[in-house]
């Protein structure tokens, strides 16, 4: 009874002394103690280089030449396996002895919520400003060859898992660097382990930035936007938004309390379904407009009016905002994936294809049009607008749905938090053991940068969110490249097996 | 041909007319009397990462203690009685499963207790009892 009082009496105190510091600007102090850090993190990963006048990072060069060398070493799995992975989500091929442990579809669902998120909603709007419509169609492209790098990193994510002494499963690039490369002899192994290593603090980084300062930073600017944006009562209070966020986080992957993410994990698909529907009202609803939309798109890619870096910045913006969106090749979906349960690796790399499809051709492209036909996108809008472009373009169709959109941005934000803490947490403990007190330092810091990501201006947020995120597909996709036969062989062994009909297919259809 | 019957079991106190009801008949008959309990799962349900990497520690867990805590006192107190009992634990939609396995069995005849849910409940979600009766393979008994 008394403890609760002191507690609670605790709890005022702290918050009323954190608003008198909100009276000096605790948020633009915050802001300033981590820009120069954040933009020097950022200026390293996007070391970059001129291609016609604009400047080209080369990481985003690397992500592109690795999902079309992986698209035709596998020739073309992203079509040709594309039925197939359909029929593995379904469940056709479900072991009923299995009964009860991760299927497929699953897998894809859980590593799908960690992914459909703000990328979808705010950096379409970002790619589509500054990039004009023709963006959507280099990204639709990127989508598509994004498949080939889920599928190779996906099936190497189960085939080196490490199932734990407790009975869990873990997985992840972490595990087929440092396994997978040891395979082939001991150089190979240390360069391996090196690789590991730097995956995991990049993923650590990663969990930080884009898997939760950049989701804190949007899910607020969305929620004082449409709460009156700059008269808005919370438009300074970015500090107490990540107060609240940060503890109900907090609960979640300290407190053990499990409830919450478990309601979050359900509500999130139908928020999604929610949004596609949206989408496509608005598309229905102004149909003869898409065939001009569509013009637009494939107008704008090639010839770039008024863009600046004409084709190559357009083609630029749309390959960044997918490869952030749907993650491929980055290496954070081989550990969403990595616990289904199958006895052939590949069967998971199959379902992977669905995920940039759903993420960036079905979702991305929805935003995209929704858009372009409402006529929102201005190429001289403030390119940190962000999530509110977005909802601008659907509230000039639909009035009140930008509450509908706040309340999904809010919840995506929140659940693609808990999984990447999840990631994070999962390479913390690779490079410094797992123990509770790692365990916990971890935690606290991860808590720590929801409330540093509330309260930080836009610009230096999204690059470090994309430097860190980026980065990890240095030692992700350089490891992929010397395991790309173990993929081949596995792909090979099933697909014979599938073509002459050795599968059993438990459901009649 | 042995005959092979199956009594659905939902909890360890329920369920009690059933067995009684089943032990009966699979003396009567000399037939093997199969103690079943399903795990309400689905494959489409969503999780979370950490679900999905405890998953198969949890379904180790879930599997031990319906063994122990329901189906195994059962079929101990059935075989002291000198009956051919087994105990079956699967995870999976209750109706559906009961009758898959039913028919993997050989069995002639599902018995189970009728449940004490809602007309309401019922109505939106069904009941086990009417979902096997209209999609059994085989007979099914409803014990009052």
């Amino acid at each position: 009874m008394s403890k609760s009082r002191v507690g609670v009496t605790t709890l005022i105190g702290l918050l009323a002394s954190f608003s008198a510091f909100a009276e000096v600007g605790i948020d633009e102090k915050i802001n300033l103690a981590v820009k120069p850090f954040a933009d020097a993190v950022a200026n390293t990963v996007f070391f970059s280089f001129p291609v016609a006048g604009v400047q080209i990072p080369f990481v985003l060069v690397w992500l592109i030449v690795a999902a079309i060398i992986f698209t035709f070493y596998f020739r073309f799995i992203n079509l040709r396996a594309f039925r197939h992975g359909f029929e593995l989500v379904r469940g056709d091929y479900y072991d009923p002895e299995a009964a009860g442990e991760v299927t497929h579809f699953q897998a894809l669902a859980t590593a799908l919520s960690g992914t459909v998120g703000l990328g979808n909603i705010a950096g379409v709007a970002v790619a589509v400003s500054l990039g004009g419509p023709g963006a959507t169609f280099w990204m639709i492209l990127a989508g598509f060859l994004g498949m080939s790098s889920k599928f190779t990193e996906c099936t190497l994510g189960v085939k080196y898992r490490d199932e734990l002494p407790d009975g869990t499963v873990s997985g992840g690039p972490m595990y087929y660097l440092t396994k997978g490369l040891a395979e082939k002899g001991a150089n190979f192994a240390k360069l391996g382990k090196v690789l590991a290593v730097l995956f995991a603090i990049f993923c650590v980084g990663g969990s930080f930035g884009g898997g939760n300062m950049f989701q804190a930073n949007q899910s607020f600017a969305q929620l004082v936007n449409v709460t009156g944006a700059d008269t808005s009562w919370l438009a300074d209070k970015g500090w107490l938004y990540g107060l609240v966020v940060a503890a109900l986080v907090g609960m979640v992957i300290m407190g053990g309390i499990k409830g919450i993410a478990r309601v979050t994990s359900k509500i999130v698909p139908f928020m999604a379904v929610i949004y596609v529907l949206a989408g496509l009202t608005i598309i229905l609803m102004n149909l003869p407009q898409v065939p001009g939309a569509f013009g637009q798109i494939i107008d704008g890619a090639f010839t770039a009016e008024g863009i600046s870096g004409g084709v190559i910045g357009v083609l630029f913006q749309g390959f960044k905002r997918a490869a952030f969106s749907n993650e491929a090749g980055v290496g954070s979906a081989a550990i969403a994936h990595s616990a289904v349960q199958t006895s052939r690796p590949v069967t998971e790399g199959f379902v992977a294809l669905y995920e940039p499809f759903v993420d960036t051709i079905v979702v991305c492209t929805i935003t995209a049009l929704v858009i372009i036909i409402t006529g929102t996108w201005d190429p001289s809008v403030d390119p940190s607008a962000g999530v509110q472009l977005t909802s601008d373009a659907f509230e000039s169709a639909i009035s009140w749905f930008p509450w509908v959109l706040t309340l999904a941005v809010v919840l995506f934000a929140f659940s693609t938090m808990i999984s990447w803490s999840y990631y994070g947490l999962k390479s913390w403990t690779f490079l410094f053991g797992e123990n509770k007190i790692t365990d916990a330092t971890y935690k606290v810091l991860f808590l720590f940068f929801v409330v540093v990501g509330s309260s930080m201006q836009l610009g230096s947020v999204i690059d470090f969110s994309d430097a860190m995120i980026f980065a990890m597909a240095f030692p992700n996709l350089l490891g992929c490249y010397f395991l790309l036969p173990v993929v081949k062989k596995e792909l090979n062994e099933y697909w014979d097996d599938y073509k002459s009909g050795r599968l059993v297919k438990t459901r009649l259809s | 041909m042995s005959a092979a019957l199956m009594v659905a079991v939902d909890c360890s106190e329920c369920g009690g007319r059933a067995i009684e009801y089943a032990a009966r008949h699979a003396r009567e008959s000399g037939a093997r009397l199969y103690v079943t309990h399903i795990i309400e799962w689905s494959q489409y349900s969503f999780s979370t990462v950490q679900e999905n990497a405890e998953r198969h520690k949890r379904r180790e867990e879930e599997l031990h203690r319906a063994h122990s805590e329901i189906i195994d006192p059962i079929v101990d107190r059935l075989k002291a009685e000198g009956l051919d009992a087994e105990g079956l634990v699967r995870h999976g939609h209750v109706a559906d499963t009961l009758n898959t396995l039913a028919k993997s069995k050989g069995v002639s005849n599902i018995i189970l207790g009728r449940q004490g849910t809602s007309k309401l409940k019922s109505h939106v979600f069904g009941s086990v009892g009417s979902r096997l009766v209209q999609s059994a393979d085989c007979a099914v008994t409803v014990v009052p």
